[in-house]
Parts: structure tokens; sequence; C-alpha cells
């Protein structure tokens, strides 16, 4: 161990006063909804026992395990081919395979709804087919039920079990995999005995984004007529009038997260998966004939459904949209540059507040259980639904600007209003603390991935602290950092119950504007919104592309 | 992409600051007059009347549309709330507002008048500005004459009924009704029916009904009148003037009174308001002979006031006969109708 020289402890001390911070950011909306669970009283729990929650249970667990398994498939498998074989088209399908993160999952259903209902094109072309005039005569089976919604979610999720576990093999498992080759072990065998083993860290991030992306959504459950124990939440509160009953019940959906997450974290804590010393990217195997377009169409299979299917779907409704009523309003345009700009504000927020977390926690030395833990408290804001972190995060907001209007009166200043509470800032703010988690993962495991030599080189050069950090790791960091910048711009984008909530008055997102359209019962007015909101995912998305291609030249190179 | 993003913001800069400085500004509130209005109303669907009344009286009206949660901002907001009127539809929704002590008491002869004393808060709390009627939609070729609610849980309608979810307070406030009139075992025998007789899972929104009547899924549903004035009016070729074209409107009673169901928008004054006046202004406005034409035309919704004229479309539903049941009563049983909705597994 190098000991820290005056100037670095004097940094490290900032850093975890940093963390310490952002960790409280994180915690408040969590005590304020404990605060409202302990003023309920428990007089519901008999009627949730008895009538919803053994059923919303079932529901969940099924359509988490659905939903995992699927994503988990869709994702791993179409990684592993793009890092591992050489096709037709690997190149452009290598980062197609994200383009899925750029439609809001409730869209998908909608768009799917539309697609395959008794009178949509598809029954339509399957009547005439068997000759059949009306759908009383002849229907298929409807989408509106568990398996349509595991189908759905697992084709719209999957991108972050593939991101995740892509740039993992594409860096880490070469050396493995090809002694598993050298020992004569087929696809199959060096899949599932080496691949599949080594992806498992990168592989429990990106699950658990899905997961708990599945388990928090309220959209396209509502839609596609699926009882969650999220979906219990919302009608305690909204149809019951018990928002302290619905507390306890997120809470303890909480727990239970928390929980699992936890376990999850035990279960591979005495492994090491630390790179080799040689650590060099993977030559993929060319594959030839049959195989190669075999494999082709299964890596374009997710594009299609994940995301070509919905997007021309879009594209045709705003096209008819356009024809119909002309351009677009200069609201809508408004909207649209309201939603870039309070993403990227967002954005730059939680990649700070990410690495802080994730430095302090990497720099601590012999960190105590309860100083290790706290990194993990980045999750809490991904594991309530959006609705019930804004409410949660409604009080410490307004209480600080009681306590500002207090200050003011104390110093003789002007009486103000709100000055938090409505702002973009804030909303920024409750965007960076809800995907606090995305940022805080890929920094830890980009932290990971620097040779420890490195950084032991710099302290000996008399590097401090915050010299190591510019000079050695935000450098090789700039993958890790890139991807989670992408993915929470693109989240940012898609949030919804929080910006419904907090918003300043007259602001719209692309995605308030959306939901507008859908409240009012006319969605395919929103068309443009939505599509608005797929264009805007797609350039940070092609950029992210483009950067990792350049890197992977580079170590071709 | 660090490049990327940096000359994005320098681009958005000029733009974000300005909009963060505007929000600034206007919390401080030292401007023109204006009105802070915060809905869980679809802003834009109740846009041309706030154009009007800024025209008619040059009062700005800057509005913030929160779907769930509204009362618990207001309360949070506390007494630096910018929120002058709360509109909202759903009578338990502005009855919790009322409860919740987020809304003033206010008189005024204007409203008095114009809105009969059993839409309206006794305290003047609370204001209706327009009625929603839950109504059947029948397949075109299925003559069912008149109907009551109780029937729809008729064995013959087997596969054949389709509706939105139990919870969703259009639902749970016809389930409450139905509770007062007939009580909570028959409305648990009732729902018990209608479950039996879904012919798709109880999800989607109230078109989702017309759109699936369409598709052969169902022949009848329940679902309010003002979406088929949407529909029936739409541009004829478009989606939505298809599903509005597929059904017919029967207004539903119920046995005991003879009434069909009606749940109402409304408004209130905020407690805190920082405009009281230019609040009690807009809600003037908008019971106004002018104001409630264009709810009835721009948005199907039955006028408040007595003697405005309907859209072509709802008038051809025929006499609207409220339910006679005070609104107060069916804010009172909304608990047990959602409590019922689980019971029986009405989603599930």
């Amino acid at each position: 161990m190098i000991r820290l020289s005056w100037s670095s402890r004097q940094q490290a001390r900032l850093w975890h006063s940093g963390m310490l911070l952002a960790g409280l950011a994180v915690l408040a909306p969590v005590l304020s909804l404990l605060v409202l669970a302990v003023q309920g009283s428990p007089g519901h729990w008999t009627h949730l026992l008895d009538h919803v929650l053994p059923h919303a249970f079932v529901q969940t667990v099924i359509l988490l395990a659905g939903v995992g398994v699927l994503s988990a498939a869709l994702g791993v498998g179409g990684a592993w081919l793009v890092t591992a074989y050489d096709f037709p088209g690997r190149t452009t399908l290598s980062w197609a395979l994200m383009l899925p993160l750029a439609v809001p999952t409730y869209i998908v259903a909608y768009a799917y709804l539309d697609i395959l209902h008794p009178i949509g094109p598809v029954q339509g072309a399957v009547r005439w087919v068997l000759g059949y005039d009306s759908p009383r005569d002849f229907r298929l089976p409807d989408l509106r039920n568990l398996p349509g919604a595991i189908l759905l979610m697992g084709f719209v999720l999957y991108p972050y079990v593939y991101l995740t576990t892509r740039s993992m093999f594409a860096t880490q498992a070469a050396s493995l995999i090809e002694a598993s080759r050298l020992l004569g072990h087929g696809p199959r065998s060096t899949f599932f005995r080496v691949v599949l083993p080594l992806a498992r860290p990168a592989l429990a991030v990106g699950l658990s984004l899905v997961l708990l992306e599945t388990l928090n959504d309220i959209g396209a459950s509502e839609f596609l007529g699926i009882q969650t124990l999220t979906v219990s939440v919302y009608t305690t509160w909204i149809s019951r009038s018990d928002l302290a009953g619905a507390a306890q019940i997120a809470l303890l959906m909480l727990c239970l997260v928390i929980a699992l997450i936890a376990a999850e974290r035990q279960g591979r804590r005495r492994l090491r998966y630390s790179a080799g010393r040689r650590a060099h990217p993977l030559q993929p195997r060319p594959l030839h004939g049959a195989a190669a377009w075999l494999a082709a169409l299964l890596a374009a299979a997710p594009i299609v459904v994940g995301f070509l299917v919905p997007a021309a779907y879009l594209l045709e409704q705003t096209v008819g949209r356009l024809l119909q009523e002309g351009p677009p309003s200069a609201q809508l345009l408004h909207a649209g540059l309201n939603t870039v700009g309070i993403s990227l504000v967002a954005m730059l927020i939680t990649l700070f507040l990410g690495l802080v977390v994730a430095w302090s926690a990497h720099i601590m030395v012999r960190p105590q259980p309860w100083q290790r833990a706290l990194p993990r408290l980045a999750t809490l804001g991904y594991a309530l639904p959006g609705t019930v972190l804004a409410i949660g995060l409604l009080f410490p907001v307004t209480a600080m600007d009681h306590g500002l209007a207090w200050l003011r009166d104390h110093l003789g200043l002007e009486s103000m209003r709100l000055v938090l509470m409505g702002s973009p800032l804030v909303l920024a703010v409750a965007y960076a603390i809800r995907f606090l988690t995305i940022s805080v993962g890929s920094i830890e495991a980009g932290l990971m991935r620097v040779a420890p030599s490195m950084e032991q080189a710099a302290r000996l050069l008399n590097e401090t602290l915050n010299g190591t950090l510019r000079r050695v790791h935000l450098p090789l960091l700039k993958p890790a950092l890139a991807t989670a910048a992408l993915l929470v711009f693109v989240d940012s984008m898609k949030e919804l119950s929080a910006t419904l909530l907090l918003r300043p008055m007259n602001f719209e997102t692309l995605a308030t504007w959306l939901y507008g359209e859908a409240a009012r019962g006319t969605y395919e007015e929103g068309a443009i919104a939505a599509l608005g909101i797929v264009l805007a995912g797609l350039v940070p998305l092609i950029a992210l592309a483009r950067l990792q291609q350049q890197t992977h030249h580079g170590h071709h190179a | 992409m660090s490049l990327f993003c940096a000359s994005l913001l320098q681009r958005l800069r000029p733009l974000g600051g300005l909009s963060i400085g505007l929000t600034l500004l206007a919390a401080s509130g030292a401007m023109a007059a204006e009105v802070n209005l915060y809905t869980t109303r679809e802003p834009r669907l109740i846009q041309p009347l706030l154009d009007a009344f800024t025209q008619d009286t040059g009062v700005e009206v800057n509005t913030v549309f929160v779907k769930d949660g509204l009362y618990e901002r207001v309360r949070a907001e506390g007494g630096q709330s910018p929120a002058d009127v709360l509109m909202t539809v759903d009578i338990g929704n502005l009855l919790d507002l009322v409860d919740g002590g987020v809304t003033q008491a206010i008189r005024s002869e204007t409203l008095d008048a114009a809105i009969p004393a059993h839409l309206r808060g006794e305290d003047g709390h609370w204001y209706t500005l327009s009625l929603r009627d839950r109504v059947a939609y029948v397949a075109k070729d299925l003559d069912v004459g008149a109907l009551h609610y109780e029937e729809v849980a008729d064995p013959q309608r087997r596969g054949k009924v389709c509706i939105r979810s139990g919870q969703h307070p259009y639902n749970t406030a016809l389930i409450a009704a139905f509770i007062a009139h007939n009580g909570l075992e028959a409305t648990e025998a009732w729902l018990r029916g209608v479950k039996a007789n879904l012919g798709r899972p109880a999800t989607g929104g109230d078109r989702d009904v017309a759109r699936d009547i369409l598709g052969g899924l169902c022949d009848i549903g329940i679902a309010n009148a003002y979406y088929v004035g949407r529909m029936k009016n739409a541009e004829p070729g478009t989606d939505a003037y298809r599903w509005g074209e597929a059904i017919d409107v029967v207004r539903p009673t119920f046995k005991a009174s003879g009434g069909t169901h009606v749940n109402i928008s409304g408004a209130a004054v905020a407690r805190h308001a920082p405009h009281p006046e230019q609040a009690v202004q807009l809600l003037e406005y908008l019971v106004s002979d002018e104001a409630q034409s264009l709810y009835a035309r721009a948005n199907y919704e039955y006028p408040v006031k007595a003697g405005v004229a309907l859209d072509p479309v709802v008038a051809s539903f025929g006499v609207l006969q409220v339910d006679t049941l005070p609104l107060t009563e069916i804010a009172r049983h909304r608990k047990q109708a959602s409590e019922l909705v689980d019971k029986v597994g009405l989603n599930q």
C-alpha cells in the first residue's frame, strides 16, 4: 500500500463528502416515503392479503422470470454472435442491436396492439388468405395478457443486457475462450462452460436494469391488463386515496429488491473476474454459407421485433398525420428542445454524481462494511416506480423551499414563491437520482478494468489522487462513461411519471406531450412526439456505436 | 461522444439558461395579470377555452398538467404554492382536494346562478364545470332497446362485454353508484356477472371499447359518452372515425332510479392562491354561455349550465336523465367499490 500524500488525503476527503451528499440525495425520497408509510394504518393489509397480493405476486414473478429469461437470451445471444463470429452485416448489426433502447415500452405496446388487432393489417391479411370476411368469424389470440407482456418487454429491454455483456466479451474473454477452443471444446460447450460464467457480473448488471424496469413499469402493464405489484401500489394510492398504504407496499417491494440484489452480489463475492494481463479482443471466427446467413438472421430478429416494426409503424402514422394536418406545431418543437435540453443536463449531473460515488468508493482505504455498502444506495432511485420516487421527492424539495423562504424573510429580502419546486433543475436532479445506478454501475465496472499496476505507477511518480484520476483513469474510462451517458440520456428522454408530477408550469417534454395525447384518447396524434423520442435517441446511439468501433479498431491496430 | 455533447450543449446553452431563468422569474410572480392552473385534465383539451379567456380578460393562464399526485404536490408546496385554480375530473378526486384542505371557499353569484346546487359544494369549496355520462357502446347490428346497468351482467352476454380497468375512477364511480342503489351484495354479484361476460381483459381506454366492438371481441361495452362525439366527428377515413361508426350509444339507467350515471369535471380555488381574483374570474368564465358551449362543441361533454346547445352527435343520443343520487354518495362508496373490484378479481 502506498501512503497517500497530504494533498491526496485532502482530495480523498472531498470525494468522500461528495459521496455522502449523493447518498443523502438518494436516501431523502426513501426516508420521506418511510415517514408517509408509518403514518398509515395497517388496516388495508387484510384486504390486500386476501384479494390482491397473492395474485399480483404470482403475476409479477412470472412476468419478471419471463422477461428476464427472454432478455438474457436475446442480449447474451446477440452479444456472443457479433463478438465470436463474423458474418454478413455483423458490423451494422452489432450497433443496431442497441436500437430498441430508443423506444419506450409503452409505445411499443401501443404499436403492437394496433398492428396485431383483429382490425389491424396482420389479422386482415390472415383473414384474406384464409377467406374469412369478418373478425367475428376468425381471430388470432389477443396480445393483452401475460405472455404478450413478456414478449414485448423482453424484446424492448434486452439491449441493457446486450450492452453490458458485449463489452465484457469484447475485452475480457478472449484468452479463456481461445484456450477453451484449443482444448477441443465445441462452440456450445465453450459458450455454456466458459462464456456464460464469465459474463455473470455483466449479465447481473444488465439484467438488474431490465428487471427493475419491468417491475416498476406501469404504462405497458396497465395497457396490457397485467396486475403487477406496482399496479396494486397505484390502485391503493389512486383508487382508494391511501397514499400511506401505497408507500407501505412500495417500501416492502423495495426491501425485496434490495434483498435479491444483495443475494446475487453475495453469491459471486468470492469469484474474481479481473482481466488477465494480456487481455486482448477476441478474433471473430468467420462463418460461411448457411451458417453465416442463419447467424445474420438470428442477430437481426430482435432488431426487427424490438425496433423496426414499431418505428415503421410510428413513421407511417406520422406521415399520415403530416399529410393531413401539415407541419407539427411550434409547441411540439419546443417540447422537443425541452426534452433534449433537460436530458442533457440530467445526463451531466448523473455522470458527475456517478463518478463521485464510484471514484470515492474506489479510493477508500480499508473501508468499513457500511462504507462499502454506500455505492449500492445508488440503486434505490431505480428500484422504485417513477411516480413513487417523485412523491418521495416532493417533501424534501419543498422543505428546502420553505427553508429558503424562511431565510429570505429573516434577511429582509423580497419574499418569493417556490424556487426549487417546479424548476427544470429539480426535474433534472430527479432524473439523476433515478438513473444514478446506471452511471455508478458503468463507472465501477470501468474502474475494475484498470490494471492496479498503472495506478501504482502513477502514485509512485508522485501523482496526487486527482492527477491519477485525470491522467490515468478518465482516459481509460471513456467507453464506460460514454455507455452511461447514452443510457442516462435515452432513459431521461423516455421518463414520464416523475416528469408529470415535478415539472414546471407550461413545460412539456415529448413524453408528456405523447401522454397528453393518450389522455385525450388521441394516441395517433402522439405519433409525431413518439417518433421524436425515437429519433432523438438514435443520435447518441449512433455516436456511441462509432466511438466503440474506433476503440475496437484501435485494439486491432 | 464528448465532442458531440459539448457542441450540442454549446448550442443549447442560451436556451437552457433562458428557460431556467424564465422559471425563476415566473416563480417570483411580479408580472402582468395571470392565473396559475394545476390540472389533471390534459390542457390542450381545454386550451381553446383558456385562449378565449385570455382574449376576453387579458389574464394569462399558466398551466401544469399533473396526472397523479395533484393533491400531494399542492399540499407539499404549502403556503408558497403558486397554484390558483385546481381542476380535475371525478367527484372523488375533487372531494379529496377539499377534504385534504388545499382548497378555499369562495362566493360568487355568477357561479351559484349557473351551477345547480347539487353540483357544487355548499360551502363554495368546489364547482362542477361539465357532466360526463357513462353509457353503453353497442355494436351497430345489435338492437338492445332500453338498457339497465344491471343487465350488463346477464349470462346471455357471456364473452361479449368490454370495459376498461375496474380501478379506473370512471368505473369505481359507477360501481360506487351501483352500491349506493343496490347494496354491497348485489353489486358483488353484478361484478361477478360482468367479469364472466368479459370478451377481453378489463384494460385499455374507453375508445378501445369501440375499437374492440369493431374487431368482434365484444358487442357491448361501458364507456363515457364524449369519446363518441370525438370519434364520430373525426375525419372520415381515420381509425377513430371507423371505430365511432361501428357503434351506437345507449344510455343505460339504474333500475332503482331510472337515471343514467354521471360523473363530473370540476374545479376549486387553491387555499393559498396568489391570484384569488383571477381564479374566481376564470371559474366564472368557464360557466359562461360561451365557454359552456365550447365545452359542448370542442369536448362533447355535457354542459353543467342549462339551456346551452349540444353538439349534434351528442344530441342524437337523446335526453339525458341524470341519476338523482347525490354526488357525495358516490364519493362515499368509492373505497368499497375499489375493494370490490379486487375481491371479484375483475381485472385479473
